[in-house]
């Protein structure tokens, strides 16, 4: 129903999540968020290998979640944008700091934050969000 | 290769159903689909449904074969057809093609969705089942999130208002008050659009399409049982298309491109362009995305669907009339059965018999039924003519 993340499934996530890595193709360049087994440019003649981002980008879109999932209740009201990573892809994230202040086109910065909670005894899951650079 | 049209179409009131089933859903639709068509059961040869989330809404997998259980068909081969919303038009694009391939001459296409057993925010988390699990609702997102997010980008580029959105609600739900079947028949002015509370900026409550229960069924038979019945409507063309499914992994934010290459196909099939096309359904569960449509189908150039929706083309009595019964968010959005009320809306309007929701002089139509936030279009073109044969 709602996002319920079983221990493999966070673990296996668990590298992207925490460090922003995903994939770049060594034959073309095109770098890749979240990680791709396959090159869609290059398909059969790519070659991907990890990648980490800088965490460095800029907001290409955002809203403000004002009707939240199960398990976000406390964050709500809060913010989640696209972000254009420098290297040259796209990030989904929450936005920390002062969400009134997002704007089209201004600087943010990956930081590393609690997620969610699974309720009281599940598991909490970490990873990155992103905040406004002033 | 046969020609194929349909002979009979219907759909359910739209509406929180708290005492029927899905299978109850489901056969009242194909039974009236059937009677519409004056066909017996018998005559079937095949079921395509569309169906998006069965077993997370109620529990129940395996749809297909229990609809036709239901409705006293077996043994004839039953297929359930999804692509989150788009799953209706899914189906009926099955049905088509198992037509075209020679394979059978009489199919029923249906959409069914059952929603409101699930508590309101349960089902919410169901439907963002249609974004990226891992890394959408991963992070809190909501499926009115990702339209938010689309909407924001296509202000910020065109100066799209908010107004404009509420607009597209507005004229949907002064069209529902013609139509019997909807959820919400009731007119909204702008005010109240933009006075209700805001879900995930800038969209607000009024810009969002309903939780609805309920289920529409279609017959599509080949060129040579066409001939034998009065009145089909001709498939001139149907397209589908792909996308990302993740927002973040789409080349443009402000245009769907799966609906601009599902449009391009069935244009193409038809031999026809957006001009030639007189009325449309088209998928509004959020208002933002009517206006996405009428620029990617081609209606308007790319930025300018605020000011057509505006300007009132998309009005019953307007250049291009836009979900002349409603639309997803005053008829309601049970999402499996959308696309295929969608086409059922467009055959009565080409029959030229539909009361007082008839639109006169309507010679072809459009239905746009899209999946997710875009991840899946299909485009369908339906005419009083056949297209002419070219083999
Ligand atoms: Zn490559």
């Amino acid at each position: 129903m709602t996002y319920k993340s079983s221990v493999p499934l966070y673990w296996r996530l668990r590298k992207s999540k925490y460090n922003l890595i995903g994939t770049k193709c060594a034959n073309c360049n095109s770098v890749f968020f979240p990680p791709r087994a396959l090159c869609p440019n290059c398909r059969r003649r790519g070659k991907t290998e990890n990648f980490r981002f800088s965490g460095k980008g800029k907001i290409l879109t955002y809203t403000i979640i004002r009707a939240p999932p199960e398990g976000f209740e406390r964050d709500a009201p809060y913010g989640v944008a696209i972000v254009r990573l420098d290297e040259g892809t796209n990030v989904t994230a929450q936005i920390v700091g002062d969400i009134n202040k997002m704007e089209i086109g201004k600087r943010v910065s990956m930081v590393f934050r609690k997620i969610h909670e699974d309720g009281e005894d599940g598991l909490i899951r970490y990873g990155f969000k992103f905040q406004l650079i002033e | 290769m046969t020609r194929v049209a349909v002979i009979g179409a219907a759909y359910t009131k739209f509406d929180e159903h708290w005492e029927k089933s899905l299978r109850d859903l489901s056969t009242e639709a194909g039974a009236l689909a059937l009677r519409d068509a004056k066909i017996e059961g018998s005559d079937i040869q095949a079921l395509y449904i569309g169906n998006m989330s069965a077993g997370s809404f109620t529990g129940q997998e395996h749809l297909a074969a229990l609809a036709v259980d239901e409705a006293g068909l077996t043994p004839i081969p039953a297929t359930r057809c999804e692509a989150a919303c788009a799953s209706g038009a899914l189906a009926f694009r099955n049905a088509y093609i198992a037509i075209l391939s020679g394979e059978y001459d009489i199919v029923v296409a249906a959409g069914a969705e059952k929603m409101t057993d699930l508590k309101g925010t349960d089902a919410i988390a169901t439907l963002m089942g249609a974004g990226d699990q891992e890394w959408e609702s991963s992070i809190g997102l909501t499926f009115v999130g990702l339209y938010a997010l689309l909407a924001r980008a296509h202000m910020h580029r065109f100066g799209t208002t908010s107004e404009q959105l509420a607009m597209v609600s507005v004229n949907n739900h002064k069209n529902a008050t013609l139509n019997e079947l909807a959820q919400f028949p009731a007119e909204v002015t702008v005010e109240q659009v933009l006075k209700s509370p805001l879900i995930a900026d800038p969209l607000r409550l009024l810009d969002c399409s309903p939780i609805t229960d309920g289920a529409a069924a279609l017959v599509l038979v080949s060129e040579e049982v066409a001939r034998r019945f009065e009145n089909p409507v001709w498939i001139l063309g149907c397209g589908q298309a792909s996308d990302a499914l993740a927002l973040d992994n789409r080349k443009s934010l402000v245009e769907m491109n799966a609906t601009k290459v599902a449009a391009r196909q069935a244009y193409g099939q038809a031999g026809l362009e957006p001009k030639d096309i007189d009325i449309a359904e088209v998928h509004d569960c959020f208002s933002i995305n009517e206006i996405l449509a009428v620029e990617d189908l081609g209606f308007c150039e790319k930025g300018k669907g605020g000011k057509f929706v505006e300007e009132g083309k998309i009005a019953r009595d307007g250049e291009k009339p836009i979900n002349t019964t409603g639309g997803l968010k005053a008829i309601g959005h049970p999402v499996g059965a959308t696309g295929i009320r969608q086409i059922a809306d467009l055959v009565m309007q080409l029959r030229g018999n539909y009361g007082k929701l008839q639109i006169n002089g309507v010679k072809r139509g459009l239905a746009l039924n899209i999946g997710g936030s875009g991840a899946t279009a299909i485009t369908t073109i339906l005419g009083k003519e056949p297209k002419p044969t070219t083999y």
